[in-house]
């Protein structure tokens, strides 16, 4: 089972919660014989990723990611502009004798490679983050993307994040998306089991919460709703969840208590121990949702696992041409 | 005319609450500067929430376009979910493809096409096609405290970075034709696309951070990003008093890295009841302690403005 913890607004509190429900699972999987898997937690906010400063995992697996950009070999080139002709993204210009390749603009699509006559573009990766995992000391198998800074694109850094960290079969998951509503949130969220959306009961949280089940609508996922500092604000969050039909699986009152715990690193049933029936039940209600749907929901082996390795990427292109061919 | 963008590298840290805040004192406050807004968060916009302009223009924002098999022309070859490096080409085999989305030929799935085009380049029997999507609206408004440029992005559709381009030069534009003194953007979560977007041209930018780990950690990654592409950053620490430890460290981090810190606004809850009000704090209860706060803030953040235009 996948959970994607996401919201539109950003610092609703998606952290503390996904931190929490993965130190509940991991604690409870004890009490079961035998014990299975401690959950898998994937921070997909490769921007700004908070997890570890709360599980404290020990990071002893790392990786460079990317995308592989164009090459191009002079001596081949005919500065024919094809290449620049299918390429989307403007990443690739051909002025007079020279072809300038914008590695910022590139998706890594492989177009221009397949379509250069004269076989002149090879691929290169080009790094854009790194990818580090661990076993916390709680058991949770942690795994997260770090985007580099002044890098545009997020997403193909959470592609292979999650091609990188893949579960185990029956393995929990627990993903950490990164705030708003476009690409990154998708590539985050696609392939989850159920959504859940944290937000907070003010204007700003209500909108964006509106936009967040939009998401969701469109990838056709189960969706719960928990309300974050609850007690501020109005009851808008309140009766739109009751219109739509989204439960609300949980509220967390606004208590200076958390805010200060959260601020210093604590997770949040470190604080309050007494949250861990509330998650638990959570966690029960959400299996309850995802298998209720079972025809609507696929298991994890639905999750598509990208083929962005250079080696796989290279017997695709042979076989593409020889097909050509 | 100046271009100011406020950014925080965490979500939730009050960016849209300040950028409400600078757009009234602007207009009434002891600093008069004429102002645009523009807010750049085309994924969440919530500026306008506050503000509550009335609209004067809508307009479309075709995305980028994804790739269609037309099954009439499709023989099945398999050559586009070869190349397709996006995994968005669904092929008739039973393989991951949702049940809900499995029709009986070769199809692409919207949400994973990445509209690189390579499978319509490659399909030997021309069956792919692409086509332009509608990826979301952008508005021009009149608020209380200036024209306001603001753009709502369908939800789970991409290219938030040029809608947040287009916003912020209609909103330049607009100032530059009418004799405008800076253009205040208020800028979205995180480091990538859109905050690159969003933070490209501007003469300063005001990092709200918050005292907390997650907010310290994720501050430090807006100032290695502005500092990437030399954007002269100031930074402002919001519900400073829920952690002091934690403000004294971004006053130390600050003092380290030579960025001067503009100000501190302590936890209010009037913030929140403005927001409900769909106010800004400063015109809300003027005389609490945050709204005080933010004054002195914009006083310093005008006092940078004024300083760099007369320097022009």
């Amino acid at each position: 089972m996948r959970i994607a913890v996401a919201s539109g607004k950003g610092g609703t509190g998606k952290t503390t919660v996904a931190t929490s429900l993965a130190l509940c699972l991991a604690a409870d999987r004890t009490q079961t014989q035998p014990a299975p898997d401690p959950p898998l937690f994937l921070d997909c906010d490769v921007e700004a990723p908070n997890a570890h400063l709360f599980l404290k995992p020990t990071f002893e697996r790392r990786q460079e990611v990317g995308l592989l950009i164009p090459r191009v070999d002079e001596a081949r080139c005919t500065h024919c502009g094809k290449c620049a002709e299918v390429c989307q993204y403007h990443a690739i210009a051909v002025l007079g004798k020279k072809v300038l390749v914008f590695p910022q603009l590139c998706h890594g699509c492989g177009s221009c490679t397949l379509t250069c006559p004269e076989h002149a573009i090879s691929e290169m990766p080009d790094v854009m983050g790194v990818l580090e995992s661990s076993t916390a000391d709680s058991g949770i198998h942690f795994a997260r993307g770090v985007m580099n800074v002044g890098e545009p694109m997020a997403t193909p850094v959470i592609r292979q994040l999650k091609k990188w960290a893949a579960p185990k079969p029956d393995q929990v998951v627990i993903v950490d998306a990164p705030p708003g509503t476009s690409c990154p949130v998708v590539e985050s969220v696609r392939g989850a089991d159920f959504l859940l959306l944290v937000t907070e009961p003010t204007p700003f949280g209500l909108h964006d919460l509106k936009l967040a089940v939009q998401v969701g609508r469109e990838l056709n996922l189960p969706m719960g709703v928990v309300v974050n500092r609850d007690g501020i604000g109005d009851g808008g969050v309140d009766n739109f969840c009751e219109t739509e039909g989204l439960p609300i699986l949980m509220r967390i009152p606004f208590d200076r208590a958390i805010a200060e715990g959260i601020a210093q690193g604590q997770p949040l049933v470190d604080i309050h121990p007494e949250y861990r029936v509330q998650f638990q039940e959570m966690l029960m209600r959400i299996a309850k949702g995802v298998s209720g749907s079972a025809e609507q929901i696929t298991s994890d082996e639905s999750i598509p696992l990208f083929e962005a390795t250079i080696l796989d990427f290279k017997r695709k292109l042979t076989q593409g041409r020889n097909r050509k061919d | 005319m100046k271009q100011l963008v406020i950014l925080s590298g965490k979500g939730g840290t009050g960016k849209t609450s300040l950028a409400a805040a600078f757009a009234h004192l602007a207009c009434d406050g002891p600093m008069p500067l004429r102002a645009v807004l523009a807010d750049a968060d085309v994924d969440a916009a919530n500026l306008e929430l506050v503000l509550q302009p009335c609209s004067l223009e809508q307009h479309e924002f075709m995305g980028g376009s994804k790739a269609i098999i037309d099954p009439a022309k499709c023989e099945g070859c398999d050559i586009c979910t070869q190349v397709c490096r996006f995994d968005a080409v669904i092929s008739p085999r039973p393989n991951w493809a949702r049940g809900a989305q499995g029709g009986e030929g070769y199809h692409v799935d919207p949400i994973a096409c990445d509209g690189c085009a390579a499978c319509v380049y490659q399909c030997p029997t021309q069956a792919i096609h692409m086509e332009p999507q509608l990826a979301g609206h952008w508005f021009r408004s009149e608020s209380r405290y200036g024209p306001l440029f603001h753009a709502a992005l369908r939800p789970a559709h991409e290219n938030s970075g040029k809608l947040v381009t287009l916003v912020k030069q209609q909103a330049r534009l607009l100032g530059l034709d009418e004799g405008y003194q800076v253009v205040i953007v208020d800028g979205p979560p995180g480091i990538g696309c859109p905050v690159i977007s969003a933070a490209s041209g501007a003469d300063l930018a005001v990092i709200v951070a918050e005292p907390t780990a997650a907010g310290i950690h994720d501050m430090r990654r807006a100032l290695e990003t502005t500092a990437h592409f030399r954007v002269k950053s100031l930074v402002c620490i919001n519900k400073a008093d829920i952690y002091p430890a934690g403000a004294e460290q971004i006053d130390a981090y600050c003092r380290e890295h030579d960025v001067e810190m503009v100000g501190r606004i302590p936890f209010d809850a009037t913030v929140t009841e403005a927001m409900v009000h769909g106010e800004p704090v400063t015109a809300y209860r003027p005389a609490e302690p945050a709204s005080q706060a933010v004054r002195d803030i914009w006083h310093r953040v005008a006092g940078h403005l004024n300083h760099r235009e007369s320097k022009t």
